[in-house]
């Protein structure tokens, strides 16, 4: 079963009965197992990785430090959940360390950013203090090597 | 100029094709006989760290004692074999070298080797390189390809001085389970011949354990095994292999070894240490290599090429029989009509004419793209 996740992973967009062949299984058996897997929250979305850069599109990403202040019985997820609500964060993560959560944030460009930790996520009440990095260039993102392609170097035909 | 071994050597058409397939830009192949994955990273950085730190000498003749002791340390722990790092083992440039050394070492003028067919191409020409003779040892697609032992026994009338086994097998694809190889070994043990065991591919094994050949009783002493990094570790480029067996045979190879090689190269040697240690990388491969097989031998048998499902290694060996065309012929037009290269069958033997060897060391949206092809040329015909 844990081959279908392998596979899913690595492509979304591939088809039962080509899924069924890889896995050596009936078609119906492998639906049956990602359906299984989309019920219970195993798989949570398929999704495209795309690489921006090759759009020119203006966009800008930051990753961001939070350090907050835990709050009774609920430690950090309360002020977690406030942050991780607004569309602007992409992805939100505890950490140890020096600092308690980091954010990846997305905006049209640098003045959205800025105003989203000034306006929104500075001022919460929990929020001790930020420190906002702006990405210069992504180089590698969910396993995949997003600055050049590798290239098949061998001969065509070998013994 | 050139002596008469080597224009012996058997002519054939097939390098003509190679020619042709490697001429010609844009091709689906399906002939390759190497992994596509490139070499796990952490076994490049190991190499390009080696150099930067002046990496660039001889080793010891038999290879760097830290490759041998980890080499050993590996078969003990995967095998429960035993072999000692200091007599028992030899570093080479890649399996192939290591045959050669292995022939060399034992072979008198006209002596016997028994080949099983169909066969890797290096086989019969490193035999009569060395003065020798081959005998065939056929086996049939009707037997999956496995050893017919009464042949075997008919072959062992000429007293042979030893048998090449290649399992994993190329072309076929097909190894042996533990009662083949005891069966096997039933018959061979009643007879003084050397074994030369080259597995090559063990570490792509899809259906159980691969089972070396020296891990059976009483066998050890007469088996050599070859092995190497070429293929389960995706390190053909880096040209390392090793052979373990006897101290008699291995310091017989040595001492060709330290003439015609010296010693493996250094960089090369450093890495592989290291790509003993990325197990995981290795298993990733297998299990991707695995899943191509259960697609590729579905959609062939699909489309009218019967084939049998491969134990391991990333080759079928496809019967097209029923078309009425010769190995070669077949894989000529498949490329010019299809662009879609293949190895015909007669390369791995001259009674292997109506097969063809379909490699799946290619991503998976290669095959599928190869497999639409095939389908559409063999309507063609």
């Amino acid at each position: 079963m844990e081959d279908i996740l392998e596979i899913l992973e690595n492509n979304a967009r591939i088809s039962l009965e080509d899924l069924a062949k890889l896995t050596n299984r009936q078609k119906k058996e492998v639906q049956e197992v990602v359906e299984k897997y989309e019920k219970e929250g195993v798989i949570v979305k398929y999704k495209a990785v795309i690489n921006r850069e090759r759009l020119n599109e203006e966009r800008v990403t930051a990753l961001i430090e939070v350090m907050v202040s835990p709050q009774k019985d609920v430690g950090f997820d309360s002020i977690a959940e406030r942050i991780y609500r607004f569309s602007e964060v992409k992805s939100c993560y505890l950490l140890s360390g020096t600092y308690d959560l980091l954010l990846i944030v997305e905006g049209k460009d640098i003045h959205t950013v800025a105003s989203f930790v000034a306006e929104k996520l500075a001022p919460l009440s929990n929020v001790k203090r930020t420190v906002t990095h702006f990405m210069l260039k992504k180089y590698k993102e969910d396993g995949v090597i997003l600055v050049k392609e590798e290239k098949d170097k061998r001969l065509t035909i070998t013994y | 100029m050139v002596c008469q071994r080597v224009k012996n050597l058997p002519p054939s058409g097939i390098r003509e094709f190679f020619d042709l397939v490697l001429g010609m830009p844009d091709v689906v192949s399906l002939g390759v006989g190497e992994p596509d994955f490139i070499t796990p990273w952490r076994v490049r950085e190991k190499a390009i760290t080696a150099l930067e730190e002046g990496y660039t000498s001889y080793t010891s003749n038999k290879g760097l004692l830290e490759l041998r002791e980890a080499t050993v340390e590996h078969l003990k722990r995967k095998y429960f074999l035993h072999y000692d790092p200091h007599k028992e083992i030899l570093i080479t440039v890649g399996v192939s070298e290591a045959l050669d050394l292995a022939l060399r070492a034992i072979l008198e003028a006209q002596d016997k080797v028994i080949v099983v067919a169909p066969y890797y191409v290096a086989y019969p020409a490193l035999i009569e390189l060395n003065g020798g003779e081959v005998l065939y040892l056929e086996t049939r697609f009707e037997d999956k390809f496995k050893i017919d032992l009464e042949k075997l026994d008919s072959l062992l009338q000429h007293s042979p001085k030893a048998i090449i086994l290649n399992y994993p097998s190329n072309p076929t694809g097909i190894t042996y389970n533990r009662e083949d190889l005891e069966e096997l070994w039933a018959q061979l043990s009643k007879q003084d011949i050397f074994i030369i065991s080259d597995e090559i591919y063990d570490e792509l094994s899809y259906e159980g354990e691969h089972i070396p050949f020296a891990c059976l009783e009483g066998a050890k002493k007469r088996v050599l095994l070859l092995n190497g990094f070429s293929k389960g570790y995706a390190m053909t480029g880096f040209r390392i292999g090793y052979a373990c067996g006897d101290e008699e045979i291995i310091e017989a190879m040595t001492k060709i070894h330290s003439f015609s090689m010296l010693c493996a190269p250094i960089v090369s040697q450093i890495a592989a240490c290291d790509a003993l240690k990325a197990q995981e990388e290795v298993s990733s491969m297998r299990r991707e290599y695995k899943r191509r097989r259960e697609f590729i031998v579905e959609e062939l048998n699909r489309i009218g090429l019967p084939t049998h499902l491969p134990q391991g290694a990333f080759y079928c060996f496809s019967s097209i029989k029923k078309y009425g065309l010769n190995s070669l012929d077949f894989a000529k037009r498949l490329l010019l009509e299809k662009k879609v290269a293949i190895v015909p069958g007669k390369a791995f033997g001259a009674n292997y004419d109506d097969f063809i060897r379909i490699s799946y060391a290619s991503s998976w949206e290669n095959l599928k793209e190869a497999v639409v092809r095939i389908e559409e040329f063999l309507e063609s015909i």
